[in-house]
C-alpha cells in the first residue's frame, strides 16, 4: 500500500506518472490544480486558501484518504487475477414459509445458458438479488453463493467496478447524448481499457452482425433502432462489462439476431441467466429453473426432444422474420410460401 | 437508537429508497421513524404515513435547508429518542449542489440516478464526496454500459463509499442496503457536540435580509462577483 507520507511528499505530475489512472480521479476534483502540477501535495494542502478549500469542498485530511484509497482499489483492481469466474454455485434456501429448496446444489458454468422461467413475483428478482450480493446465508432465502466452489471475498459486494451481474432488459434505452463511437470509448475509459480504438471497432462490428439493420459509428445512440440499441447494448456487455454473470429479462423477436446474441456472450465466457417464457430462447438454454413462491423447485436440464423441437420452432421464426422483411419492402404475402 | 442521514438531488429516489429497506426493517423487528426535510413543499410524509412509519416534516421555507436540518436535526433526535425507535431516518434534499448535511460519526447516505448525467458526479459536493453509502437508482431503465460509467464517475469523485444499486420500484438490493445501516451495537443520546463533516454553504448579505432591489449600492455583505473577463 502506498504511504500517505509518500503522497504527501509527491506532486501531482509525480503521482500520474506513477499511477495513470489518477488522472480521472484528478479530473473529478472541481479544484484546479493546473499551475501545481510540480508542487508536493503536502505544500499545496498547507498553502490553500480557506476560501479556495470551501468552495471546492475540499478538506485536507479527506482528501488524502481518499487520494489513498482509489489508488489501492486500482492496483487491486489491474493486478486482480481473482476476477475470473468459472462457475457459480447456488446452495439451497427457503421460501417465506419457511419451506427448503429441494436441491442439493445448483452450478452455473461460464459459457452456458440457463434460463430462469416462473410467473411474475416467483421470486426472481430476488434470486437475482441474491446473486448480486452474493449470499452468504444472510438474505431473506438463506441461499448461499459459491464463486469457483468457493466461499468469495467481501470485495464482490462492496469493491466498486467489482459487480459480479450485468442486466439487459427490454426497458433500457440509451441515455447520453453521444456518438456510438464516442460512447463505447467512454465506457472503455472507465474500465481502464487500453486498446480502446480496437475494442470499440470490435463492438461496433459485433453488434451490427446482430442487428438486422446496420449502423454507423458515428450514428448518435439515442437515434438507434429497438433492435440495433439491444445489439448495441448486447455486444458492450459481452466485451467491455467487467462482470462475469449476464442477467438477460427477455430480448425481443424483432431486429435482432437472439441465437448470435447469445452464441456471443457465450463465447465471452460469460454464464448468461436469462429470464424468459419464449420457448426458443428457453430451448436455446442448456438448463432451466423453475421458481415458485419464492423458492427454486425444479431444475430442468434441456433434452434431446426439446432440443429437436427448437429446430421445428426456429424453422417456423426464421419463416416470420422472411415475412417480416417482405412487408418491410413493400411486397405482397401469399399464402403457400 | 441509530441516526442515518439520507440525502440527494430531488426526485432521485430516496424516499422510495428508504421505504423499501423499511419493509426489511419491519421484517427483522427494527422499529423506525422519520423526519423528512424540505424546503418549500413535500407529501413525502404522507406516504411514509402510509407505510405505517412515525414521521415529522420540516420546511424550510425562505432559509437554507442545510441550515434549517442542522439546527433541526438535535430536537429531531430527541424525538426519536423519546419515541424509542431503534432507527430514526432523515430524509433532506439536496437542492443546491453543495449541500452539506452530513455529522461525523452519523451513517451518511446519498441517493443519485442515473438519468441525471454523467456530470453530475463531479458537480455534487460534500454531499456525494463525504457520503458513506452511495446508491445509484434507476439502473433498470439504462443500459449497463451507462450504469458502469456513472458508477466510475461517482467512484472517481468518492473511492471511500460503498457504491451500491438499488431499484426503487422493486426493491431489488433493499435488503442488502438495510444490513449496512442498522449497526445493533450503535447508539447515539444526544448530537450536543456533534461536528457537520464539512462546512454549509454560506452567505450573510443583504439579499439574506430580505432585500429584492437589484443594483450595486443594495449589495451589502458577503457579495461575490462574476469573474466575466475570464469566460
Amino acid at each position: 500500500m502506498v504511504s500517505q507520507e509518500y503522497i504527501l511528499q509527491s506532486s501531482p505530475k509525480e503521482l500520474i506518472e506513477r499511477f495513470p489512472y489518477l488522472q480521472t480521479f484528478f479530473a473529478g476534483l472541481t479544484l484546479k490544480l493546473e499551475n501545481l502540477q510540480e508542487v508536493p501535495l503536502q505544500e499545496i494542502i498547507a498553502g490553500m486558501d480557506d476560501e479556495v478549500a470551501e468552495d471546492n469542498s475540499f478538506e485536507g485530511l479527506h482528501f488524502l484518504k481518499q487520494l489513498q484509497e482509489f489508488i489501492q482499489q486500482m492496483q487491486s483492481f489491474l493486478g486482480d487475477e481473482h476476477n475470473i469466474v468459472d462457475s457459480l454455485t447456488i446452495l439451497p434456501g427457503t421460501d417465506k414459509s419457511g419451506n427448503p429448496e429441494q436441491f442439493e446444489s445448483l452450478i452455473f458454468e461460464k459459457s452456458t445458458i440457463t434460463s430462469i422461467v416462473g410467473p411474475t413475483g416467483s421470486g426472481k428478482s430476488r434470486l437475482l438479488a441474491d446473486i448480486e450480493w452474493v449470499a452468504q446465508g444472510d438474505t431473506p432465502t438463506g441461499r448461499t453463493i459459491l464463486i469457483n466452489g468457493e466461499k468469495p471475498s467481501a470485495d464482490w459486494r462492496f469493491a466498486s467496478g467489482k459487480k459480479l451481474v450485468a442486466q439487459l432488459s427490454q426497458n433500457m434505452n440509451f441515455v447520453m447524448d453521444l456518438t456510438v463511437a464516442e460512447f463505447i470509448e467512454l465506457h472503455a475509459e472507465s474500465r481502464m481499457v487500453n486498446n480502446i480504438q480496437e475494442i470499440v471497432s470490435k463492438i461496433i462490428d459485433a453488434a451490427n452482425e446482430l442487428a438486422g439493420e446496420k449502423f454507423e459509428p458515428s450514428t448518435p445512440i439515442t437515434s438507434l433502432s429497438g433492435g440495433q440499441s439491444r445489439a448495441l447494448m448486447i455486444a458492450d456487455v459481452a466485451m467491455l462489462s467487467s462482470s462475469p454473470v449476464v442477467l438477460i429479462d427477455e430480448i425481443e423477436n424483432a431486429g435482432i439476431d437472439r441465437k448470435k446474441a447469445l452464441q456471443l456472450l457465450v463465447g465471452e465466457e460469460k454464464v448468461v441467466l436469462m429470464a424468459t417464457h419464449d420457448p426458443i430462447l428457453a430451448l436455446m438454454a442448456h438448463q432451466r429453473i423453475v421458481i415458485k413462491n419464492g423458492r427454486i423447485v425444479k431444475v430442468i436440464k434441456t433434452n434431446l426432444e426439446e432440443k429437436a423441437m427448437l429446430k421445428e420452432l426456429e424453422e417456423i421464426d426464421r419463416g416470420v422474420q422472411q415475412l417480416r422483411t417482405k412487408l418491410r419492402s413493400g411486397e405482397i404475402l401469399h399464402a403457400n410460401e | 437508537m441509530n441516526l442515518i442521514t439520507v440525502s440527494g438531488p430531488p426526485s432521485s429516489g430516496k424516499t422510495s429508497i428508504i421505504l423499501k429497506t423499511a419493509e426489511t426493517f419491519k421484517r427483522r423487528g427494527i422499529r423506525l421513524g422519520a423526519v423528512k426535510f424540505d424546503c418549500l413543499h413535500t407529501d413525502d410524509d404522507l406516504a411514509y404515513e402510509k407505510a405505517g412509519i412515525p414521521v415529522k416534516k420540516g420546511l424550510s421555507g425562505s432559509l437554507c435547508p442545510d441550515h434549517y436540518f442542522v439546527s433541526n436535526i438535535e430536537a429531531v433526535v430527541d424525538w426519536g429518542l423519546k419515541e424509542g425507535f431503534d432507527l430514526l431516518v432523515s430524509e433532506s434534499a439536496g437542492l443546491c449542489n453543495r449541500c452539506s448535511p452530513y455529522i461525523k460519526e452519523i451513517k451518511a447516505v446519498c441517493v443519485i440516478d442515473n438519468l441525471s448525467g454523467i456530470n453530475t458526479p463531479k458537480k455534487i459536493g460534500p454531499m456525494l464526496r463525504m457520503a458513506d453509502i452511495v446508491v445509484i437508482t434507476k439502473g433498470d431503465i439504462v443500459s449497463q454500459a451507462e450504469r458502469e460509467v456513472f458508477a466510475a464517475r461517482v467512484h472517481s469523485v468518492n473511492p471511500v463509499a460503498i457504491i451500491m444499486h438499488i431499484n426503487g420500484l422493486t426493491g431489488q438490493g433493499a435488503f442488502e442496503l438495510g444490513t449496512l445501516l442498522f449497526d445493533e451495537s450503535k447508539h447515539i443520546d444526544t448530537l450536543k457536540g456533534s461536528k457537520l463533516r464539512f462546512s454549509m454553504p454560506s452567505a450573510l448579505c443583504s439579499y439574506c435580509l430580505g432585500e429584492t432591489r437589484i443594483g450595486e449600492s443594495y449589495q451589502m455583505g458577503n457579495v461575490r462577483k462574476i469573474k466575466l473577463e475570464e469566460n
